[in-house]
């Protein structure tokens, strides 16, 4: 994994603190978090303390510190998806995985974080399985749904 | 350019470009301020100096605002008033509220504002934030629930020391104060320097307390009980117990220690003296050698860590020399130890400094000889204010006497060791006597005495020119690093951590304006003006030290115990 870093950070330029954020970006698609290495040589590069690329990547929800789950799942928890009932299928959704947002579950299969909003105000509850979207979802969808994604990553 | 403003209804002067505040100040109009440090570019995060300016909609921050010529100033009207008022309600929300078990009970800004805002009811309830208490580091304690979020304490790490071990976590609700990768403290870039504890408002930040190890220790009688005090704590104590400082105060300060139940008092003058005469002994030995790098003066422990952690690269270059604190306390443990006939483990050795590093230092690898540590517990001039409070001394009426043999003399160096420069101007003079056989005029050092993060000076000393910087804080470095890439060249460094030296040290009261520390700054210099012996090799105490006490204790008189060792640390950086 370090080499894939270092390729990364060969695109940019050294100690140009302008970049932090397209660079954490670019690292985080690539590796699928920031991990600890990642922080401290992206410090090393830009000349910036790893305190502060924590500080500025924490502020940001869609920077990750572990790596996500192979399912990732994100629940729109906006203003019109709350007032639709956005909060029954959080609870749903921990009750099945048994881990907190931000978490993943020890297999490593599933992760799923709260979002504030994606957009489809009108089509509420909104959630994004790994860049899939499903709208008006209800809490007695999920058992079913998560027992199809569990098959499909079991068999993949 | 002065111009007039109205301030409640009266006009007052103002300056162009100045902020609101600073005419108000100057003017004698006094405004509650919570996030503003006084030598930093304004934030306006609390809002806490909000007033009311005629033609504007919304409250203004004077802190950060520049006056206008026409402004309409209202400070303390109804609906200023009541904004102030509900930023500490909110603040006081989500707060632990346990004032009086809290580290900053009595001497808290958050306390002091809701005492001064007349707030008696409790009108607005949040969710507590979740507690969190960090003790990993030797030094500095983290109480998260008691943070306010001001960013006093990140600043000052960033701005002044450059350690950026603390930054802003998280956002909104969840945001704290953290270091790297909300790790505990221990394994952050900290030096323990202690700045951010004296900016701190509320008891979030504070020292690591020795005092309940300190007491079990004076109650058990088997235990030969020492403690070494540098100069700067005497002035620290009087300060703190509200005492008028005289120069016989240290006769004061020996009597009370004694009656708190110390068996032996001295004065860590002694090894300032050692270490300065050391210093300038590695210096004559680089001179003679004509060696290219410079050497760097390593007493203050703060400096030491960063140098470890940053510049690893220095480190041979770091002068070996224990720090005065540490010599004392190798001293204690192997000279007197010798004297009283106990063994060096029967000795609890009780260091009070200015300084909060010293707390790490003492825990330092090489610190220790035989597995027995030099000194065994720190207290800042705050603890042991409040041990001397504890045990109940009534200091108006108080008899003086002598610190302790062998370690009761120091000459004036070892007091300017204090301020920033200090250390080096020590270092020199003793060089100078070394080699020139007479003290040098004070007038050459003038340079070094003067302001500014960045100072340097060169001397002639018989053939050979010395040259000498002083890095006074760590901001400095940056201009050092500069001089050295345009080829200049240095036998001798100090560098300070805490800006103007240990007398702005994070041990000592939380009163530390400019004025304060510079009514120490002076305090030193008077005393090294007036006092008879000002080179460590003309004190009488240090001379029988060095001709007899170590000569004849064939175990030390090789004088290794003043010599450590640096290693690079890796830490989060």
């Amino acid at each position: 994994m370090g080499t894939d870093l270092d390729i990364i950070l060969r695109k940019y330029k050294q100690g140009k603190r302008e970049d932090l954020i397209p660079l954490l970006q670019e690292i985080q698609d690539d590796l699928g978090y920031l991990s600890e290495e990642a922080i401290v040589k992206t410090g090393r590069f830009l000349g910036l303390s790893t305190t502060k690329i924590y500080g500025l990547a924490t502020f940001y929800d869609r920077f990750r510190f572990f790596p996500s789950g192979k399912i990732q799942i994100r629940i729109c928890h906006g203003t019109s998806c709350f007032l639709n009932g956005s909060q029954t299928i959080i609870n749903k959704i921990k009750e099945e995985t048994g881990v907190m947002p931000g978490q993943t579950t020890r297999d490593g299969n599933f992760s799923y974080e709260i979002v504030s909003c994606m957009g489809g105000c009108c089509n509420g509850p909104v959630i994004n399985v790994n860049g899939q979207y499903h709208t008006h979802i209800k809490a007695e969808q999920l058992p079913e749904l998560i027992k199809r994604l569990k098959y499909v990553i079991e068999n993949d | 350019m002065l111009f007039t403003i109205q301030v409640n209804n009266k006009k007052i002067k103002a300056e162009k470009g100045e902020t609101i505040l600073s005419a108000l100040n100057r003017n004698g109009i006094i405004i509650p301020t919570l996030c503003r440090m006084k030598e930093f570019t304004p934030t306006g995060a609390c809002r806490m100096c909000v007033v009311e300016v005629e033609g504007r909609d919304r409250l203004v921050t004077a802190c950060s605002q520049p006056v206008e010529e026409w402004m309409k100033i209202k400070t303390h009207s109804p609906r200023v008033i009541t904004a102030r008022k509900t930023i500490v309600e909110l603040l006081l929300s989500n707060h632990p509220d346990d004032c009086l078990y809290c580290d900053r009970n009595l001497n808290c800004e958050l306390q002091r504002l809701s005492e001064e805002l007349n707030i008696r009811e409790r009108r607005i309830r949040g969710r507590k934030i979740k507690p969190r208490l960090d003790q990993s580091s030797p030094a500095i304690i983290r109480e998260l629930s008691k943070c306010i979020l001001c960013g006093r304490c990140v600043r000052v790490c960033e701005e002044v020391i450059t350690a950026t071990s603390l930054d802003f976590i998280n956002k909104g609700r969840e945001t704290h104060v953290g270091a790297a990768m909300d790790r505990d403290f221990n394994f952050s870039s900290c030096v323990h320097c202690g700045q951010c504890v004296l900016v701190c408002p509320t008891g979030a930040l504070h020292e690591k307390h020795n005092i309940s190890e300190v007491q079990e220790y004076l109650n058990k009688p088997e235990i030969v009980k020492v403690i070494q005090y540098s100069s700067m704590v005497v002035y620290g104590i009087a300060e703190e117990l509200g005492m008028r400082y005289t120069r016989e105060f240290d006769k004061i300060l020996n009597t009370i220690l004694r009656k708190i139940g110390f068996d032996k008092v001295y004065k860590t003058g002694l090894g300032t003296d050692v270490c300065i005469s050391e210093i300038a002994g590695q210096l004559s030995e680089r001179i003679e050698n004509k060696s290219d790098n410079p050497l760097y003066i390593s007493a203050c422990p703060a400096w030491v860590k960063y140098a470890e952690q940053f510049i690893p690269s220095l480190i041979p270059q770091l002068s070996t020399v224990k720090s005065p604190q540490q010599i004392t306390g190798v001293l204690i443990k192997t000279l007197v130890a010798d004297q009283l006939g106990v063994k060096p483990e029967e000795i609890f050795s009780v260091s009070a400094t200015p300084c909060m590093a010293m707390k790490f230092e003492a825990r330092r690898d090489g610190m220790m000889r035989k597995g027995i540590s030099d000194v065994d517990s720190v207290l800042t001039v705050r603890e042991l204010a409040r041990l001397i409070r504890l045990y109940g001394i009534d200091t108006s009426n108080i008899e003086h006497e002598p610190a302790d043999e062998p370690m009761s003399g120091r000459s004036s160096a070892a007091i300017l060791a204090e301020v920033s420069g200090g250390m080096a101007e020590g270092v020199i003079r003793s060089y100078h006597y070394q080699k020139m056989k007479k003290e040098p005029d004070i007038q050459i050092f003038k340079k070094l005495r003067s302001g500014g993060t960045f100072r340097e000076m060169s001397v002639m000393i018989g053939e050979t020119e010395v040259k000498v910087a002083v890095v006074d804080s760590l901001t400095g470095l940056e201009k050092l690093k500069v001089s050295i890439a345009a080829d200049k060249k240095y036998d001798l460094i100090e560098v300070m951590t805490c800006p103007g030296g240990c007398v702005h040290g994070a041990g000592l009261s939380f009163n530390n304006s400019k004025d304060e520390i510079k009514t120490r700054s002076k305090l030193v210099y008077q005393a090294d003006d007036t006092e008879a012996i000002n080179l460590p090799c003309k004190s009488p105490s240090l001379i029988n030290l060095y001709e007899k006490l170590l000569k004849d204790n064939a175990d030390i008189a090789d004088k290794k115990i003043f010599f450590t060792h640096f290693e690079k640390r890796n830490v989060l950086l």
